[in-house]
């Protein structure tokens, strides 16, 4: 699945919602509010690191977006612009709060990142086979699909994104999480294509990981 | 099997473009010797669905409740604002 480049132009369903909003209408604001304001949230904590900090962000926005919805001109989505709203209220917030941007430092992505694979999963320099595997994955074809999705393995997979360096924990949120485009999440973070994919990268590997071994430990005996 | 030749990716190599070839950021002829790999490599097959699961269970399933206070306080907004 490869990602839109460009940013997602208004839909026909957002056009309508948008005027049902500029007419006041309440159930239109309802059914904004229920899709966005998880979102809001998630965007608002990477960015401030604070739950509490975060909702007051999110507030200040849902204002902000009031204030605004006579001007947006539809050049994006409504989601899109929503959540730009709160990404500017949200850095702003930061730097207020002395508090530096989780993924300021990028993560030292200037630096050679650990392998996504422990090395000695593969056969050594000098064999025949060099460099493939010498304990291979295995197919997780056969997991039950209820098991994937169940809640314990969800909330495994939550506690391996939890424990993510923060710029990678950022971008697996919004992406992975969210179901943000790479444009999207690059706007939002103030990232470029390719440190994103970087950080992209280097946390879905450690969340396989951490799956993988999860899957493994309770697979045994069955 | 015949031995790989030079211009062949090994899995090590693989599992670092593997992000790459997902979001569709490989150059034409990388991509080309990557679905060459993973044409013949069964495990290299699996450890690419693995990463599909990781980003399907990571996945937001539902829609997230939105505290009944937190609804009233920005209908209250809402409402201000139509005014």
């Amino acid at each position: 699945m490869s990602a839109p480049v460009t940013g997602s132009a208004i839909s026909a369903d957002d056009l309508e919602l948008l005027a049902r909003l500029r007419r006041g209408d309440e159930a239109a604001f309802t059914q904004l509010v229920e899709r966005l304001h998880g979102p809001m949230l998630r965007l608002a904590m990477v960015h401030v690191g604070n739950r509490a900090v975060a909702e007051e962000v999110v507030q200040d926005a849902w204002v902000g977006v009031l204030a605004q919805l006579g001007r947006f001109e539809g050049r994006s989505s409504l989601r899109t612009w929503v959540l730009r709203i709160v990404a500017n209220r949200a850095r702003t917030r930061a730097v207020r709060e002395r508090r530096t941007l989780p993924f300021s430092s990028l993560d030292g992505l200037d630096e050679p990142g650990r392998p996504a694979v422990e090395p000695e999963r593969f056969l050594p320099a000098g064999h025949r086979w060099a460099g493939h595997w010498a304990s291979p994955p295995r197919s997780w074809g056969d997991v039950p699909e209820e098991r994937l999705l169940s809640a314990e393995t969800r909330a495994e997979v939550e506690r391996a994104v939890e424990l993510l360096a923060p710029a990678q924990r950022a971008v697996i949120t919004l992406r992975d999480v969210e179901g943000m485009t790479a444009a999207e999440t690059c706007e939002l973070l103030g990232l470029t294509e390719g440190n994103q994919r970087v950080l992209l990268h280097r946390a879905r590997s450690r969340v396989r990981r951490a799956l993988e071994r999860y899957l493994d430990e309770t697979e045994v005996g069955r | 099997m015949t031995d790989p030749t030079t211009d062949d990716l090994e899995c090590r190599e693989v599992v670092e473009v593997v992000t790459d070839y997902l979001e569709g950021a490989m150059a034409p002829g990388d991509r080309l010797r990557f679905d060459d790999h993973l044409a013949l490599c069964e495990d290299c097959q699996a450890y690419l669905e693995q990463m599909r699961t990781v980003i399907r269970v990571a996945g937001r399933p539902v829609a997230d409740a939105v505290p009944p206070e937190t609804m009233a306080g920005l209908l209250r907004a809402f409402r201000d604002w139509r005014r």
